[in-house]
């Protein structure tokens, strides 16, 4: 059983400060639905009043269509994963899983029957005497999984599970995540600062900032087309370049920026004589030796360059120090890239976005 | 409000405002104001309370500093001066005490090793199980006319009579000093052992005599711990009576005595509350003193 | 000889006569316990005898005050731990804003001269039992209620902050899981908050018993007609005695000693098999999530 989960303009405040300004969305059942945004931004705030350890100021939170108001967290279809995991330390690895259903009164041997299940299923098999404190970091996380599913939740609730894990457990869990998704096919809400984990695991992505939605698309939406200057800029790596739009033409418009003018999408309706960011991504970004010129070039020098493998990262400076970044495929046949050498790159405007000016997301 | 009834849920948010509703009001609150309400009224048989006679009176207090009405002396000598002494004697022994216990508890929380330092305390705990009129009692033994000190100083030759060490007080001020020990030690243990000891090394690098470290370093950081221990201190000493009931002489007064016997062979309970509200009121201006001179925070001293 | 040699001799020597003091009164009785003489004394040394303990068991008086005092102690227990238990939870939820006042309040029976405790609890319960026409027989005037409810006062407060140090250990998030759960308020306490404050539980019932025990400077005034083992003992110390009392003493000593022991030795086991516990899970830690972590690298 899966369910919607319907925010109807929802807004929480505490005393003067508005943690989470009128979000307003809808999250289909069996969806992966993540919220993504830096710390302070509200996202556990909403996640708190679906679980219902708090209520909103304004509007209502509706899971299968019916109002939550003044229903406890423990009366509701849903189950939470604590980003300490709030493992009962007390408790056996098996009574942790069947806690739910002890309160449920359920009898002793079919609670032991369902943890040995659950247990199957998150691969700890003969494991649930344990005490929870002989467990690994990437046992306890299962164990908290188990734990909330064991509930038969309509909608499983995550904060921030994974970052008490390091970096290589991290991203083996992930895929865990997404599998163990699938297989129960229950709504999951993910919420994360981390895009990789947002861009990697969910079907849809809702990037917040300062409490409020900023955009809801799926990952590569979101990436590819940012509607804010936050999103551009939380999302992946980007460079931004200011400046007064000069003309604007069907779908596209001009920036006129330090490095002259430079052409994208226009996604938002700017109008000439806006303010405006023209987003490109690294990757998008082209080293021109002599090749196609696009219609966008930027003349840098290079400042210095990484290897990282797969790709190179250049890092070239600009008209007025500004600072660019460039990604290059590790193809086999760059350039070497001097430090101090003049460097003309270039993009499509279809690779790139103007978008009104606003917050900039710090790195 | 309703967020304390969300979170707890009816049940157990009841009981919590109940049993502290119970302690706070009926235990501490509405005793002590009830104690102040009697102290200010004359002593009835139980059949006149309540009647016409029982209305208020400042006569408890006038007897604490005048003395019966027609006395011939101006003032209430012999109880004030047995106030005063229990006052002066317990500032007293509360120094006594600070300078006994100041080295232990640096000893135990900075130069004593770990398990070194968790015997010490076992140690020190010890004695402190046995009974407190046991342990005064263990002082009778220990300074009576026939008593161990007398007798070791006699074989030595270094007296010819034994020494009344009970009518000269010694062995009040012994006991005293004795039984407030840990409340003394602990408060000061704890202060000094949340000291980085890299500061003390430090001062003594910089070349600063022993005394010095403790004064300017040690001692300003343990203020909390000092305040602490010499409050509680205080007020168990000032507040004694097991003690001087069986160490004081036979001629010599604690405060506490004159409050029993008001409320036992004297039964004057109004009279007994009223001199219970000046002790009170005594320890109160002393603990505020200790706050002010200290600055230190109430939440600091009861730890 | 070095001036630091000196100093850390005069250092033990301190040391040294500190418990000397400390044990001395302990030695007193210890010694008076098995002298032969009719007055508790250790000097002159009259030859050992067993026969104090014996004649302590004859004592009526302190017979009944010991299982009064017994009494007591429990009634104490059952009133003041759960009082301390709700009056420490509240401390953690109450407003910043009045979290001061409360304390002080709270606190204040510990600062507070036992006599004063003892004083308020006779007066304010003999004019409530005259305000209600109550019975001589009734609660309002029996020694034992009023002495439960003057020690409760403040132990109270000791119990309050034995749970208060717990909580502060406590981790709410268990509270909101098991609450998400769909655990109701009841079942987080007694399944969740209550097995968590067992230890607490067990010192502050131990403490609350042991200084109700031992209490005098309340008692004396609440306990009127009756007696309990300290009333007694201050009767019979008055009044010069026999050195039966120093035996008393001595087996107070020993059971605090074999006590003392015992808890020590459970703290120690208990600190050892935390320690295997953790190395376990460090080694768990390394075996377990390597062959997964080289998994997800590939």
């Amino acid at each position: 059983m899966s369910a919607d989960v319907d925010l109807d303009h929802v807004t929480i405040r505490f005393g003067d400060f508005t943690a989470v300004q009128d979000a307003h969305l809808g999250i289909k059942g069996g969806e992966f639905f993540s919220f993504l945004g830096p710390s302070g931004c509200g996202k556990t705030t909403i996640l708190r009043a679906v679980s219902g350890f708090l209520e909103p100021t304004e509007g209502d939170v509706r899971i299968g269509g019916q109002s939550m108001r003044g229903i406890g967290p423990n009366k509701r279809p849903t189950a939470l994963i604590f980003q300490n995991l709030a493992l009962f330390p007390l408790m056996s690895v098996a009574d942790n899983i069947a806690f739910g259903l002890e309160v449920r009164g359920v009898g002793k041997a079919e609670r032991r029957k369902r943890a040995d299940e659950l247990l199957d299923l998150i691969a700890l098999q003969g494991q649930g005497d344990k005490k929870v404190s002989e467990l690994s970091g990437g046992q306890k996380q299962r164990v908290a999984i188990a734990r909330a599913l064991a509930v038969e939740p309509e909608v499983l609730l995550l904060d921030e599970p994974l970052s008490a894990l390091d970096l290589k457990l991290r991203q083996h869990m992930r895929t865990e995540l997404r599998a163990i998704q699938q297989r129960v096919g229950i709504t999951f809400i993910y919420i994360t600062h981390d895009q990789g984990e947002a861009l990697t695991m969910s079907d849809r992505i809702a990037v917040m900032s300062q409490g409020v939605i900023q955009q809801v698309g799926t990952g590569a939406d979101v990436y590819e087309n940012s509607q804010t200057s936050f999103v551009a800029s939380f999302v992946g790596e980007n460079n931004p370049f200011v400046g007064r739009i000069t003309a604007v033409d069907s779908n596209y418009a001009v920036v006129e920026s330090t490095f002259g003018p430079l052409r994208g999408r226009n996604l938002s309706g700017l109008r000439t004589g806006d303010q405006a960011m023209l987003f490109v991504r690294p990757e998008s970004l082209s080293y021109l030796n002599g090749g196609t010129v696009p219609e966008n070039t930027i003349q840098s020098t290079v400042v210095n360059s990484e290897f990282e493998g797969s790709f190179f990262s250049v890092f070239l400076q600009g008209e007025g120090s500004k600072s660019i970044v460039m990604s290059m495929t590790n193809s086999g046949d760059l350039p070497a890239f001097e430090q101090g050498a003049a460097a003309t790159v270039g993009f499509q405007a279809d690779r790139a976005v103007v978008l009104p000016v606003g917050e900039v997301a710090d790195e | 409000m309703t967020g304390f009834f969300r979170r707890n849920g009816i049940v157990i948010s009841t009981y919590l405002l109940l049993a502290v509703f119970v302690w706070v009001a009926i235990m501490i609150v509405l005793p002590q104001a009830y104690m102040l309400d009697f102290s200010f009224r004359f002593n009835l048989p139980p059949g006149k309370i309540g009647g016409p006679e029982d209305v208020y009176t400042l006569k408890n207090y006038r007897y604490l500093l005048f003395g019966r009405p027609g006395d011939e002396a101006m003032f209430n000598v012999l109880h004030l001066t047995v106030f005063l002494r229990t006052i002066i004697a317990s500032i007293f022994v509360t120094l006594i005490n600070f300078a006994i216990c100041y080295p232990i508890a640096y000893y135990i929380a900075q130069v004593a090793k770990g398990g070194q330092a968790r015997a010490l305390i076992l140690i020190l705990i010890l004695p402190f199980w046995v009974n407190e009129i046991l342990r005064a009692f263990a002082f009778r033994i220990l300074f009576g006319t026939s008593g161990v000190i007398n007798a070791f100083l006699q074989t030595f030759g270094i007296i010819d009579q034994p020494i009344d060490f009970i009518r000269a007080d010694i062995a009040l001020y012994a006991g005293l000093s004795y039984a407030y020990i840990l409340l003394m030690v602990f408060p000061l243990y704890n202060a000094i052992e949340s000291l980085d000891h890299n500061q003390v090394e430090a001062a003594r690098d910089l070349g600063s005599p022993w005394w010095r470290i403790h004064w300017r370093v040690v001692m300003p950081h343990a203020k909390p711990g000092i305040a602490s221990g010499c409050t509680l201190v205080f007020m168990l000493t000032a507040g004694a009576l097991a003690a001087p009931q069986i160490l004081g002489g036979p001629s010599s007064f604690w405060f506490t005595q004159i409050i029993y016997r008001w409320f036992n062979t004297g039964g004057n309970w109004p009279q007994g509350a009223a001199y219970a509200i000046v002790l009170l009121l005594a320890c109160l201006i002393f603990v505020l003193t200790v706050m002010r001179l200290f600055k230190v925070s109430l939440g600091e001293i009861a730890k | 000889m070095t001036s630091a040699r000196i100093q850390s001799l005069l250092v033990s020597f301190y040391i040294f006569l500190f418990f000397l003091f400390l044990f001395a009164p302990l030695m007193m009785m210890g010694t008076a316990a098995f002298n032969d003489v009719e007055f508790p004394q250790v000097v002159p040394w009259e030859g050992f005898t067993w026969r104090w303990f014996p004649a302590l068991l004859e004592d009526d008086l302190m017979m009944e005050g010991i299982r009064n005092s017994i009494w007591i102690g429990i009634g104490v227990m059952v009133v003041s731990v759960p009082i301390g238990l709700a009056a420490a939870i509240l401390m953690t939820q109450v407003h910043r804003k009045f979290q001061t006042i409360y304390y002080t309040i709270v606190v204040s029976p510990v600062l507070m001269p036992g006599v004063i405790l003892g004083i308020s609890t006779l007066v304010f319960w003999d004019r409530l039992g005259t305000f209600v026409n109550a019975d001589y027989d009734t609660f309002f005037y029996s020694g034992m209620f009023l002495t439960i409810i003057g020690q409760s006062t403040f132990i109270s407060a000791y119990t309050m902050l034995i749970f208060l140090a717990r909580l502060q250990r406590f981790d709410r998030t268990q509270e909101e899981a098991a609450l998400d759960l769909g655990a109701t308020h009841v079942q987080v306490f007694w399944k969740v908050l209550m097995p968590f404050l067992r230890p607490a539980i067990f010192s502050a019932m131990g403490l609350a018993f042991l200084t109700s025990f031992e209490n005098y400077n309340t008692t004396v005034f609440t306990i009127q007609a009756d007696s309990t083992l300290t009333t007694v003992l201050a009767g019979k110390v008055r009044m010069g005695t026999q050195p039966d009392l120093a035996a008393l003493a001595v087996l107070i000593i020993a059971v605090t000693l074999v006590g003392a022991i015992a808890i020590e030795v459970t703290r120690r086991r208990e600190q050892a098999k935390a320690e295997a516990a953790r190395e376990e899970a460090l080694r768990l830690e390394k075996a377990a999530d390597l062959p997964l972590a080289e998994q997800a690298a590939q």
